[in-house]
């Protein structure tokens, strides 16, 4: 399986993703410059972290005009994998990818710590190698990440299982303390309506290796290789 | 077309949290400015462009709004003068 990493000016977690895809996955990578119209035949799209275009205006609102975004929209408008995550999320969500917007932190910090999220709904093309509620831990390393949308929108999230991943604390439990930056209804990943793209701030792609400290964001690798491939 | 020049402000929604803004208004109660109910942090952008007449140039600039200066969820704007210069 092919996956296309796209850096924009300001990615920082392309090479990250790049290499967790080769060398744990052991899968083909290559990476999409931003100003190019060709996706390279890639089956999963990887929006990587960073902060394309220094997050001048707000985070992800101009990356999403970059000129591979025309192709990235029509991949997924065409029901193919996008993984938006971080920055990728925040772009994801300006393009119309998603819904909603991530807004600063409520703390105002930057935060960079591993957290625990609670696995929402393990029957998506992201998540199907892990368990309904399971609890894992991912790094998150972000300014921007409090996930907001309005009342119709949340409902509308939670009522269809959009909502894929919660920040929790360590036994699952849903708590002000274990909100990193004041997600709406500690929202740290939702997926689209069709449920071929996700937009998360943790970084699954720093979590696939024990020697980098967790591994649990292995699954979501592996679950996109289970359905995409099947 | 002559050269205009819009100033615009874009604000955080009324009812979103503002976080920015209840940092400065704690920084101004702390130094003394009691009055002070509420804070909001926006930006505030000034766009020179060409445009046939002040009003083009205000709905020019209310679409580059919509579509790029602010974030629908999140933000208003209000395109506060558009002055020939």
């Amino acid at each position: 399986m092919k996956f296309g990493v796209v850096t924009f000016p300001g990615s920082n977690c392309d090479y990250d993703a790049y290499r967790g895809v080769v060398d744990t996955l052991g899968e083909e990578a290559v990476y999409i410059w931003h100003k190019d119209h060709d996706l390279q035949g890639s089956d999963v799209i990887v929006l990587p972290g960073g902060f394309s275009y220094g997050d001048y205006l707000r985070p992800g609102a101009i990356a999403r005009f970059s000129p591979v975004m025309k192709e990235v929209v029509s991949h997924a408008r065409r029901g193919g994998p996008v993984l938006g995550i971080c920055n990728g999320f925040q772009i994801a969500c300006e393009a119309g990818l998603l819904p909603g917007a991530l807004l600063r932190n409520e703390s105002l910090r930057f935060v960079s710590a591993p957290v625990h999220l609670r696995v929402e709904n393990a029957d998506t093309l992201f998540t199907s190698e892990y368990q309904q509620g399971q609890v894992i831990t991912v790094p998150i390393a972000h300014g921007d990440g409090r996930y907001t949308a309005d009342p119709a929108t949340l409902d509308d999230l939670e009522s269809n299982q959009r909502v894929v991943f919660r920040y929790v604390d360590s036994g699952g439990q849903v708590t002000g303390a274990a909100n990193p930056n004041g997600s709406m209804r500690s929202i740290a990943g939702i997926v689209s309506a069709e449920g071929n793209v996700i937009g998360m701030m943790p970084h699954p792609e720093r979590a696939i290796d024990a020697r980098l400290g967790s591994t649990g964001g292995l699954a979501l690798f592996e679950s996109i290789l289970a359905r995409v491939a099947a | 077309m002559k050269p205009y020049r819009v100033s615009v402000h874009i604000t955080p929604r009324t009812g979103i949290l503002d976080p920015q803004g209840k940092a400065v208004e704690g920084a101004l109660h702390s130094l003394g400015f009691e009055g002070v109910r509420e804070v909001h942090v926006g930006r505030h952008i000034v766009i020179e462009t060409e445009a046939a007449s002040e009003n083009d140039a205000k709905e020019t600039v209310r679409s580059m709004c919509e579509r790029l200066l602010a974030n629908p969820v999140t933000e208003d704007f209000e395109i506060e003068s558009a002055a020939a210069g």
